[in-house]
């Protein structure tokens, strides 16, 4: 009997917001343990919450990118229940009016792990829809000692957007593509920079596997808290054979949550369904309901950049960037905007492409902070079409660039790479190379033409790899014909 | 009027209150009577009022600009502490 | 000077003529709760050095400028403890002020004094208090009524020249009454519920106990006006609420609800208030009679949300940052059962659990959701009356205040006193209660009158016109 996993995932994302969402504490990272607090945020008797506005347009920002409805009226709901990281023991967050409903993620070639990228699925283009986004409150962080837990709240109150789809995803590849891609959006969008490691961005996974073919769903198990894109792979990886030989087996599967452990590689039970909770929602009479017509969802309108798979789109297009240049170049907001800035100097945009994807990420540099500016390797690609230096030279002017920095123009002086183009010096050593190649000419006039390569080396090899190989090439052919 | 007997256990636990034995049988008949003298909103027509439970407001949102402003400072939050310890908030150990 | 017949608008006029000073008052007021305070004990703690300190700084040009007032102990002001009489929150030190203690202050007033109430504001008799008995300063075997038992009584004792309360299904209103002054409750969103600590979200707010109308009008001024730190604060501005005052009343609209007046009602209460409005109608109101049909679900509407709303309000009361802590605590989970098992009194208890029922799975709808809409056919009565008239007359309360003890063991029945100020914070309405006479036992009866949302400069320009009329507002209580 063949089994199919059926898979959502619930995604807590940061916001990049100055402040908290009910708050005007600090939403800061890294600051000294309670010292970003305030009575609201840390739920004292008589405080009442305001909601930022920024982390509202933020989520409309990243609703729109992926494609949602974004409804007029919203409202935030209580989730109540005890957590002693929650200073109210309720989350303000929001059930029946979200900010944003439906939506989707098309899970492209390249979001696929590598090894993947050549099966047919991760061709398919597949959308995976999203059931809705809400916002809502962070809890604080605390830490376990031998006989006590100590909290800081300075995380508490602080924005955060959860993104949950529908059960749309069937294998762990298309999850991990799935994050990949929707890492992708927020970046580009501005509205979280989505680095699981800090935990700005954090995932729950619903896993149920079913026999192929039937549409009832099975029992799920919920495995939370994951923090890494992989982990949420290799974790799928491990459960989903789990779950079938469970299944398989005859035996039921009971609704419960579990946990992942990276350094054993395999999940774990964490708590039953039974002990899970009666949230109680209700709308919060703390706060108002609020339009996002026309003022939220115009400024976030106005901040909504081209999506990455247009970018993509347009790069081919107009650019003419192989699928492969476009997609590298497009799949980074920084790197994109790099490649563009190049271009205000030069047209050679399949050159440019070249260079930044063999050479310059290569170097592994700093994309929020480039040490060259793009214009160089506009000027190096001049200095080509210009015949001023080989393809061949220009790889060595951009390795020196890359390591030592200075100028194109300096460093090809500097190394004297210029190269030669001039009719009158090329002509004779041609005339030389024929002269001295007779088999070879030979072979080019009975139609072996890739001889004319070993006429082409002579030259080069006189003028020291000076000689520009298209003139080269051009002499030798009107020489023989 | 009949009314379902009230659980007043798993609420309790719910509400994360410990009561005792003569509380939950107290609580419980107190809470019966309140049940049964709230069933009379079933006799009230509400078929004509819309779900939506808040007032829709009619003045424009009410919201905060995203500027940060100073909170209170860490020797308040502790003074109100039952226990702390270097800048954090000390509880009996948290078991998931 | 005698502190017990001054008001706020006689003490300015002093304080402008320069025959008296702040100081001098806070000394006479202090000399006032000593002769009263072994009776009524509404005051939980009082600062007198800080007080003075206070006094002595006061700019009496301002319009509450050196008026002491009391603040009932579920408003935060920094520096001072905030325990709504609650066990739980003995000792939390408040570390910010509500925004109605900023007002007080930018208007010139300092407070003085924080008073006694139910635990939480849950309760109509201030017997839930924790820590002390308020007694009924016109006959100590009686209740004060509640929840702001304490501040009504120190106001009706002629130990404070005004208090502030809150006011959630009648907790101004109804003490009040009880305790023979003048207890108003503004519109909802009127007053800045920022610093109050949280009962009912949707119905609480904010409002004061003064000796006479004008005195409420002046302080509700002071503290009135929409703040950004409170979501639910009502952008309109709030008109000039004196502008009426003394204003004649010929041709005022006065509807009569008549389910207001039926079984249940003491009839001496009923036949005050049937007086003070032949009264009305001598002076050339004209009296209409109106319905408020659904009246009768008020109670059961006010307990399902007002409890909905408190046992999530209260969840925060943990035993993690702020106050009490058991010391038989031995992790997370018996923090939060035993701390709020011997933080809190029997009746928070008991609503926190009523309250977590009708919000329960699988009663949502059939209490709590119900409960709001019956709540919107409330509101749509009270609409249609005001299309009819200007204010709803009524009694504040179905009884003069009942004996202490008499109702605690049975909860239905101390909720039944509510029954005709629950309506108010139901619709976001204003309502303010004044004295309207004694009955044979010498104990005082309310009138409430209800205006529509931001009506209270009418509602203020009749309830005056009545109590200048009269003198129930001048009879001190005599008190051993």
């Amino acid at each position: 009997m063949e089994y199919e996993a059926v898979i959502g995932l619930e995604i807590h994302v940061q916001l990049k917001t100055q402040t908290k969402m009910f708050c005007g504490c600090a939403n800061q990272y890294g600051a000294e343990p309670n010292t970003n607090v305030c009575p609201i945020c840390l739920g004292y008797p008589g405080a009442l919450p305001v909601p930022n506005e920024e982390a509202i347009i933020q989520t409309i920002v990243a609703g729109r990118m992926l494609k949602c409805e974004i409804p007029d009226y919203c409202e935030f709901d209580r989730k109540n229940y005890f957590y002693p990281d929650m200073p109210k023991n309720y989350q303000t967050s929001q059930l029946h009016h979200t900010l944003c409903t439906g939506g989707e993620v098309t899970l492209y070639k390249y979001a696929f792990p590598k090894e993947v990228q050549e099966a047919a699925y991760a061709s398919a283009d597949k959308r995976i829809r999203l059931n809705h986004i809400h916002l809502e409150e962070d809890v604080a962080k605390s830490t376990h000692h031998e006989d006590h837990s100590r909290i800081d709240f300075n995380r508490a109150g602080t924005p955060l957007m959860e993104i949950v789809t529908e059960a749309d995803l069937r294998s762990a590849d298309e999850a991990y593509a799935f994050l990949k891609s929707l890492q992708q959006v927020l970046i580009y969008g501005n509205v979280s920079d989505a680095d699981m490691d800090k935990g700005q961005m954090r995932c729950d996974v619903n896993i149920s596997v079913r026999q192929k073919g039937t549409e009832a769903f099975g029992t799920k198990c919920e495995i939370k808290n994951m923090n890494t894109i992989s982990g949420v792979r290799r974790a799928i990886q491990y459960e989903i054979p789990r779950q079938i030989d469970v299944v398989s087996s005859g035996r039921e599967i009971r609704q419960h949550t579990r946990r992942w452990n990276d350094g054993l590689g395999e999940t774990t039970f964490m708590r039953d369904k039974e002990d899970s909770h009666d949230y109680r929602y209700f709308a919060c009479p703390d706060l108002q309901p609020f339009r996002t017509r026309p003022i939220l969802f115009d400024t976030a309108g106005e901040r909504i950049p081209e999506l990455p798979s247009d970018k993509k789109s347009r790069f081919m297009q107009e650019l003419d960037l192989s699928d492969y240049q476009a997609e590298i170049l497009a799949s980074d907001k920084r790197l994109a905007d790099y490649f563009e800035s190049a271009l205000a100097a030069t047209q050679e945009s399949v050159s440019i492409a070249n260079y930044l994807i063999n050479d310059y990420l290569a170097s592994e540099p700093d994309l929020d902070a480039p040490a060259l500016p793009a214009t160089h390797f506009a000027e190096v690609a001049e200095l080509v079409k210009a015949d001023a230096i080989s393809s061949k030279q220009a790889k060595q002017v951009i390795t020196e660039m890359l390591e030592n920095g200075g100028q194109p123009k300096a460093i090809v002086e500097a190394k004297g790479l210029v190269q030669l183009s001039d009719e009158a010096t090329l002509e004779p050593l041609c005339r030389e190379a024929i002269h001295k190649n007779p088999r070879s000419v030979e072979d080019i006039k009975s139609g072996k033409t890739s001889a004319i390569n070993s006429l082409k080396g002579y030259v080069m090899k006189q003028t020291r790899g000076k000689a520009n190989p298209r003139k080269v090439d051009e002499i030798l052919q009107k020489l023989l014909s | 009027m009949s009314v379902e007997k009230i659980d007043v256990h798993y609420v309790a636990k719910l509400a994360r209150i410990e009561l005792t034995e003569d509380e939950t049988e107290a609580f419980g008949k107190q809470l019966h009577d309140i049940v049964a003298y709230v069933q009379q909103l079933d006799t009230a027509d509400i078929s004509l009022i819309p779900e939506s439970h808040l007032d829709d407001h009619t003045s424009g949102n009410h919201l905060r600009a995203d500027i940060a402003c100073p909170g209170l400072p860490c020797e308040k939050v502790l003074q109100n502490a039952p226990a702390a310890v270097d800048g954090e908030i000390v509880m009996p150990k948290i078991v998931e | 000077m005698d502190i017990t017949t001054e008001t706020i608008r006689s003490l300015k006029e002093k304080y402008a003529a320069e025959d008296i000073s702040p100081a001098e008052v806070l000394d006479a007021l202090e000399a006032r709760i000593k002769s009263t305070e072994p009776t009524v004990q509404g005051y939980l703690r009082r600062d007198l050095g800080k007080a003075r300190r206070k006094a002595l700084d006061a700019d009496t040009s301002l319009p509450l400028g050196g008026i002491p007032i009391a603040i009932k102990d579920n408003i935060n002001e920094d520096g001072e403890y905030c325990t709504c009489a609650s066990k739980y929150l003995e000792n939390y030190l408040s570390p910010y002020n509500a925004t109605v203690i900023d007002r007080l202050h930018a208007a010139g007033a300092f407070t003085y004094g924080r008073t006694n109430m139910d635990e939480f504001a849950m309760g109509s008799s201030t017997e839930y208090s924790a820590f002390q008995t308020t007694r009924n300063p016109w006959d100590q075997t009686r209740i004060p009524g509640g929840s702001s038992g304490g501040s009504a009584a120190v106001v009706g004792a002629r130990s404070a020249i005004a208090a502030l309360g809150s006011d959630t299904g009648g907790s101004i209103r109804q003490p009040a009454a009880l305790c023979g002054c003048v207890g108003m409750k503004p519109s909802y969103g009127m007053v800045s519920r920022f610093g109050l600590v949280a009962f009912a979200s949707s119905l609480d707010q904010i409002g004061s106990f003064t000796r006479t109308v004008e005195d409420n009008a002046m302080v509700l001024q002071a503290i009135a006006g929409y703040d950004p730190m409170d979501n639910t604060s009502n952008r309109r501005d709030v008109p000039d609420l004196c502008a009426d005052i003394g204003k004649d009343i010929k041709g005022l609209r006065i509807g009569v609800p008549k389910e207001y007046f039926g079984k249940g009602i003491d009839p001496a209460v009923a036949a005050k208030v049937k007086s003070a409005i032949d009264w009305y109608q001598n002076e050339g109101a004209e009296v209409v009679d109106i319905s408020l049909p659904h009246t009768e679900h008020a109670i059961a509407v006010y307990y399902i949300i007002a409890t909905a709303e408190a046992s999530s309000n209260l969840a925060r009361f943990d035993g993690v940052r702020y106050g009490y802590r058991s010391s038989e605590a031995k992790d997370a989970m018996s923090t939060y059962f035993l701390s709020r098992e011997e933080g809190f009194g029997a009746e928070v208890k008991r609503r926190i659990i009523l309250g977590t029922y009708v919000l329960s799975s699988g009663y949502y709808d059939a209490y709590y959701n119900r409960a709001q809409k019956v709540r919107a056919l409330m509101k749509q009565d009270f609409d249609r009356a005001f299309e009819q008239c200007d204010l709803v007359v009524t009694p504040t309360s179905p009884t003069v205040a009942f004996k202490s003890g008499e109702k605690l063991d049975d909860p239905l029945q101390m909720y039944l006193a509510d029954v005709f100020t629950i309506a108010a914070n139901a619709a976001g309405i204003c309502g303010i209660s004044l004295p309207c006479g004694f009955n044979s036992e010498d104990l005082p009866v309310g009138l409430q009158l209800m205006g529509p949302a931001y009506g209270e400069a009418t509602m203020y320009q009749a309830a005056h016109a009545y109590e200048q009329a009269h003198d129930w507002w001048k009879t001190v209580p005599s008190i051993s």
